[in-house]
């Protein structure tokens, strides 16, 4: 394969050489910036599970590059967001200095617990780019981080895109209104400091980039990145086959199931995803700004198509979204707390489609959404003790791949990590007693679906929780793949044996413990077919029996 | 069996001060560098690693270097060994077998790793697999809490029974992680008594092998040092024992990940903290050197083979972290490896070597690395049917190095396979010629060298452009010049002695030892009466250790490492040494609200300041080493033009210029050299690019200096 037809001709092999290698300084730039946010970050979401992202973009609004570190749902969100910025923000009223900051599900990332911001970079007086960067909170007032809200009136508190700083002064009325709506102010506001910190860090990093290189602004730089992955992504569709493809899939919903459906079309210059025939509205907070859909769609695609392409705007804008309004394309005031249960199931029905025009290339479905929980824990009736808002996330076991086994309780499509379960128990009084792997929830093949986990969290002595439950999967398990198994469905319960619903905010007294067993993913392949050292592996190991 | 020598080396050099004889010996994945300080006169030898018996080639080693110094055996008076056996057990799985024995409800921890993939869009992506497979791991009832309050009883019948199941199996190791161990070790340490009373095998307790918070990083720990226990303490007691039999009775110490000695006893029990001390030594040698110009901020980068180390070295000392990750499985990609949670001299190493091979990826991007072309074949240039580009074709290629005068003229390379391998694997894919293509591959090695760069002194709070570099090493002194042009630093040294660079550190290793205590506590409650016991307890701990091989003054550092209630990582508050009193805690929140202003831009207006953990560090106090006055200005002469000139490609100009070739030898104190020009001398050569010059200086040092600086 020759690249030499795609290069701009007007570059000398030096200049070639050195763009090249400011494209990397790039994406290093936008990984310090992320590093950044980590280190500094209050919630556990952000600081030990990752659940963030960082890029840069150019005056437009085009992204050009983004840090390895953080999640699909973020980064290919905040991807479109900036450009909402810009339209907001008068280019006259941005200043050196400025920070500007939205939760807007719609112009943001999905719900409002991820806050976005974004720092516009000066070199001098000239604008060169915007540094963005976003991060899921731990609370943001409202009904919390639940699927009960009736709009998204009752989900939280909306900051509309406005200035967190201006000249490098940060806004107090801003910090009041917040200390009044929040549960865990000294958290949030932290992690308010902190994202802006890291865009401060990005945009220092990038003066120092312009300067040493002796380039005045990111035109030239960004110009050869968008038109090399622009040329990049053709040739990889051009190599697809050509058609339309269609993909149905069913998933819990809240009380009634829901039925997700997509039609790929691959043409000769672009990818089609069409959510046409996906559930309606959901009168719960389950529902997906198209933003967010378009996320994780585009993430699907490309896994398969362009894996090793960085990502960047020239790589999204190959690949197109439609939906009518329906679940995927929810509009204001639609509840969207729990976006990501519905949003993180979009890539199996693509990947679904794919398979049928990709036949023995893609993996067996997954558990999909995470299995996030959200506990308000409080002293009992008359007992002393502690509040506190705690975060976790955990998740199921992944499709078998055409080659190799699915993975077991690891995150997909998302990015996040999970918490320690010695940093979550820290911040409530909760104790988590069990979180180990859950045999016998793979799904059978040639290739074995990934395991689930079982995870059983009880108040601390004295103490009682409300929990938020968001699972999937619970009634409609991972379907296999060609000749696989399905993987075990999820469950909810307390040790009593009282089952629990998957959805919505729940009670846990004093005493009790909380059961959640996350699902295992589908196998791949007819399991007759399984290696029979990996049949050995699975036995030794007590990886197929549900109580060993 | 005897071992291969490949070079041998001695002189007098204003490195060594000592009046006594000291000897460092560091056991290196290809060569195993033997370094012989003999009252102030440096002895050196290289020889082949003997896997098979590694000690072999230290005994080889210190054969060659006393008969260079004529001194018998029985006078060495201490041996300070590092070595990469640990890490290359842990890379290989070539460990005992080992059982875990954890928290009931936590049998999975190790496997389940983070729950996340270190890289987004490879569906095929393939996780690690943990150190000691399921059916190895063993859980037990018993649980401590968050505040180290036990909330259920250990279950002690159930580990007499698993004593019985362990010792059936005949596993050869045990490691036990209980949740919240760090906190309160009661239940590890009754576990390992009962489990001790019937196994007859090593066991390692995660509290004291570890006790830090995150379960996954702690466990991995404990793991990773009862697994390559039995094989380290075998090793280490018949090196010991080899030693005396060859007459060296003294004293052997191990120098430690962080950079500070343990003695064989200490290595023996906790061998995990013996990973990377071989990197450790490089870093000590730039702190040496540091410490002799007298230069406060110095970044050492060290190039060999198969990777480049980068450090940041202030006031003399060389950063520290308290987690690193080993065997990374994924083209060196962070996450993908073992997290280690101990004390380490903290620096970035990627895949950046003489031997790394050059690749052309999708996008049509040049790529270096991870993947080394080792020492078989080797880079193409060797001739030894290497048919894959190597930066060290691509410096051949681009007039860097002398065909005929590389390894002193002892291996003859090829500049035909050199720029055949760059044309067929770059250039033909690229439409570039073999000199754009060979230009191409290394500006992408020293980026990628300048990013890691940049983004380490970035999560350390620093600039790098203000740092001075210091370069050792084979393959750095060759890519110096061009780093410090791209990261904007004036000034670099390249010493002598740097291709034993690691083990002549060992000798300048301080005598020293970190104590810590974790115990998070607000500050607004600060007790100084509490927090002066405390720190009189971790003083006399790292005193006592250093009195095992110090006599002299002591020199004592305590640092408290804080965050703001809430955050999940601290950072170092250097405090003084002194009893506090009630009114410190003003001054204490003061410089922990400067030290965060400078990590990341504003202090935070709100949150609780708290305090984690509370270190001391105690040394011994060593006569400085002698200053040396470092020469910027060059006066003795500029070195004329020799008539032996050699086109060699310069970067910043983008073509190639004539160059001044030059010996190292040749060249005086003070004397100056205007790049473009090449400095040689058997082990290497130094590249002096068009906007630099080279200072000759008084120690054989060589000052590259930015022109006009």
């Amino acid at each position: 394969m020759s690249h030499a037809a795609s290069h701009p001709s007007n570059l000398s092999q030096v200049e070639e050489i050195r763009m090249q290698v400011m494209w990397n300084r790039l994406i290093s730039v936008v990984e310090e910036q992320a590093m950044t946010l980590l280190r500094t970050a209050f919630s556990t979401s952000v600081r030990e599970a990752g659940d963030l992202s960082a890029g840069v973009y150019d005056p437009q609004g085009r992204m050009l590059a983004q840090a390895v570190t953080g999640t699909p749902g973020h980064v290919n969100t905040m991807a479109e967001a900036v450009r909402n910025f810009i339209a907001e923000i008068p280019r006259e009223d941005m200043f050196p200095g400025d920070t500007y900051v939205t939760n807007d599900p719609w112009l943001g990332t999905g719900h409002l617990h991820d806050i976005t911001m974004v720092t516009p970079s000066f070199k001098g007086n000239e604008l060169v780019g915007f540094f963005a960067c976003t991060a899921h909170v731990v609370d943001v007032g409202g009904r919390g981080f639940g699927a009960d809200g009736k709009s998204v009136y009752e989900e939280g508190i909306q900051l509309p895109i406005m200035k967190f700083a201006e000249r490098g002064q940060v806004n107090p009325t801003l910090l009041k209104l917040l200390r009044a709506n929040i549960r865990e102010p000294n958290q949030v506001i932290g992690d308010f400091y902190s994202l802006a910190a890291c865009n401060d860090v990005g945009h220092r990093r990038l003066i120092d980039m312009l300067d040493e290189i002796g380039l005045p602004d990111l035109e030239a730089l960004g110009d050869f990145i968008l038109t090399r992955t622009h040329a990049a992504m053709m040739e990889r569709i051009a190599a697809l086959p050509k058609g339309s493809w269609s993909n149905e899939m069913l998933t819990d919903g809240y009380d009634d199931p829901i039925l997700l459906a997509a039609k790929v079309t691959i043409e000769d210059t672009r990818v089609l995803v069409d959510f046409d025939g996906c559930a309606p509205v959901s009168r719960w907070g389950i529902n997906c700004p198209l933003i967010y859909t378009k996320a994780y769609a585009c993430y699907a695609i490309k896994c398969v198509v362009a894996p090793d392409i960085p990502n960047n705007s020239a790589s999204l804008a190959a690949i197109d979204i439609a939906s009518p309004v329906n679940i995927v394309n929810a509009q204001r005031p639609s509840p969207v707390s729990l976006r990501h249960v519905i949003g993180h199931m979009v890539p199996d029905v693509v990947l679904g489609a794919l398979a049928q025009a990709l036949p023995g290339q893609i993996q067996a479905e997954g558990a999909g959404a995470l299995w996030n929980i959200h506990i308000s824990a409080r002293p009992a009736a008359g007992q002393e003790g502690r509040r506190a808002e705690v975060l976790m996330f955990n998740s199921g076991g992944g499709g078998a791949r055409p080659s190799v086994d699915g993975l077991s309780a690891t995150a997909f499509p998302s990015g996040v990590h999970t918490m320690p379960i010695e940093a979550t128990e820290h911040t409530g009084p909760i104790v988590i007693w069990r979180k180990e792997l859950r045999p016998g929830s793979g799904g059978d093949g040639q290739y074995r679906g990934g395991l689930g986990q079982v995870i059983e969290i009880a108040p601390m002595e004295g103490h009682e929780f409300e929990f938020s439950a968001m699972f999937d999967r619970v009634n409609t398990p991972p379907r296999g793949r060609d000749g696989g198994q399905d993987g075990a469905a999820g469950s909810v319960m307390l040790d009593d044996g009282t089952r629990l619903r998957p959805k919505g905010w729940q009670f846990v007294p004093a005493g009790r413990r909380l059961i959640l067993k996350a699902p295992g993913g589908g196998g791949f392949g007819d399991p007759a077919a399984r290696d029979a050292e990996a049949q050995a592996g699975d036995q030794r190991g007590g990886y197929l029996d549900e109580d060993a | 069996m005897t071992s291969t020598q490949i070079t041998s080396t001695q002189m007098t050099s204003t490195q060594m001060t000592g009046q006594s004889i000291r000897l460092g010996a560091d056991i290196g994945g290809t060569f195993t560098d033997v370094a012989l300080d003999c009252r102030g006169q440096l002895f050196s030898t290289k020889v082949l690693t003997t896997y098979s018996a590694p000690e072999q080639a230290i005994l080889d080693g210190i054969a060659v270097v006393i008969e260079q110094a004529g001194i018998a055996a029985s006078e060495i008076e201490l041996v300070i060994h590092g070595t990469t056996l640990a890490t290359n057990a842990l890379i290989e799985r070539r460990g005992a077998r080992t059982a875990l024995v954890t928290t009931q409800g936590f049998r999975d921890v190790i496997e389940m790793r983070t729950e996340s993939r270190f890289e987004q869009y490879d569906l095929n992506l393939k996780l690690p697999l943990p150190l000691i497979p399921r059916e190895d791991r063993f859980v037990v009832a018993g649980r401590i809490g968050a505040q180290g309050q036990e909330l259920q009883a250990l279950d002690e019948a159930a580990l007499e029974e698993l004593a019985d199941t362990l010792k059936a199996e005949g596993f050869g190791a045990v490691a036990i992680g209980f949740i919240h161990s760090y906190l309160n070790p009661a239940h590890e340490q009754r576990a390992r008594d009962i489990l001790a009373a019937k196994l007859d095998v090593p066991i390692s307790i995660s509290s004291e092998v570890s006790p830090q918070m995150r379960e996954f990083e702690r466990f991995n720990t404990v793991c990773a040092n009862a697994y390559v226990r039995p094989q380290m303490e075998t090793y280490l007691y018949r090196l010991q024992q080899r030693l005396k039999d060859m007459g060296a009775g003294c004293p052997l110490f191990m120098i430690h990940s962080g950079g500070g000695l343990i003695s064989v006893e200490t290595a023996a029990a906790f061998p995990v903290r013996l990973v990377e001390s071989g990197p450790a030594g490089g870093a000590i040698f730039a702190a040496d050197i540091a410490q002799r110009f007298g230069i406060q901020r110095v970044v050492s980068y060290d190039m060999g083979g198969t990777t480049a180390k980068i450090c940041l070295i202030e006031d003399f000392q060389p950063q520290t972290a308290r987690t690193f990750e080993v065997a990374r499985s994924y083209r060196f990609c962070k996450g993908s490896g073992m997290p280690i949670s101990i004390p380490v001299i903290e620096m970035i190493e990627i895949g950046a070597g003489g031997g790394s091979l050059a690749w052309v990826d999708a996008m049509g991007r040049i790529q270096t690395g991870p993947e080394s072309a080792g020492s078989e074949p080797g880079p193409a240039c060797y001739g030894r049917d290497g048919k894959r580009p190597a930066i060290t074709d691509a410096d051949l290629a681009l007039g860097k190095l002398d065909p005929d005068n590389f390894a002193g003229g002892k291996i003859k390379l090829s500049k035909t396979a050199a720029e055949g391998a760059i044309a067929r694997e770059v250039g033909d894919k690229l439409g570039l010629n073999a000199e754009a293509a060979a230009f191409g591959i290394v500006e992408v090695v020293d980026e990628n060298m300048a990013n890691a760069a940049r983004v380490h002194a970035v999560e350390n709070g620093k600039n790098i452009s203000d740092n001075l570099m210091v370069a050792f090493g084979g393959a750095a002194p060759l890519h110096a010049a061009r780093l410090c042009e791209k990261l904007g630093i004036e000034a670099c040294l390249i010493p002598q002695g740097a291709g034993v660079g690691s083990a002549i550190g060992f000798l300048k290793a301080p005598f020293g030892y970190e104590a810590l205590s974790s115990q998070i506590t607000a500050l607004s409650r600060f007790d100084a009466a509490s927090i002066n016991t405390l720190l009189d307890e971790l003083k006399h701990t790292a005193e006592s250790f250093v009195l095992q091989g110090a006599s002299g003054a002591i020199e004592r550092e305590v640092v408290a490492y804080m965050r703001y209630a809430g955050q999940g990582w601290e950072i170092p508050v250097p405090l003084p040494d002194r009893a506090f009193t009630a009114d410190d805690a003003a001054m204490i929140k003061d410089s922990f609200r400067q030290r965060y202003a400078q990590f990341f831009g504003r202090p935070v207006e709100g949150p609780e300041i708290e305090f984690v953990t509370w270190s001391v560090k105690a040394q011994d106090q060593r006569p400085a080493p002698e200053a040396v006055t470092l020469d910027w200005r060059g006066q003795g002469g500029q070195v004329g033009a020799l008539g032996n000139l050699r086109a060699v490609f310069d970067a910043a100009k983008g073509a190639p210029q004539d160059s001044q070739i030059v010996e190292r030898n040749q060249l005086s104190a003070g004397q100056r050299l205007s790049g473009p020009a090449v400095i040689v001398e058997d082990e290497t050569s130094t590249i002096v690019t068009t906007p630099f010059d080279a200072i000759m200086q008084a120690d054989g040092s060589i000052l590259l200096l930015r022109k006009g600086a």
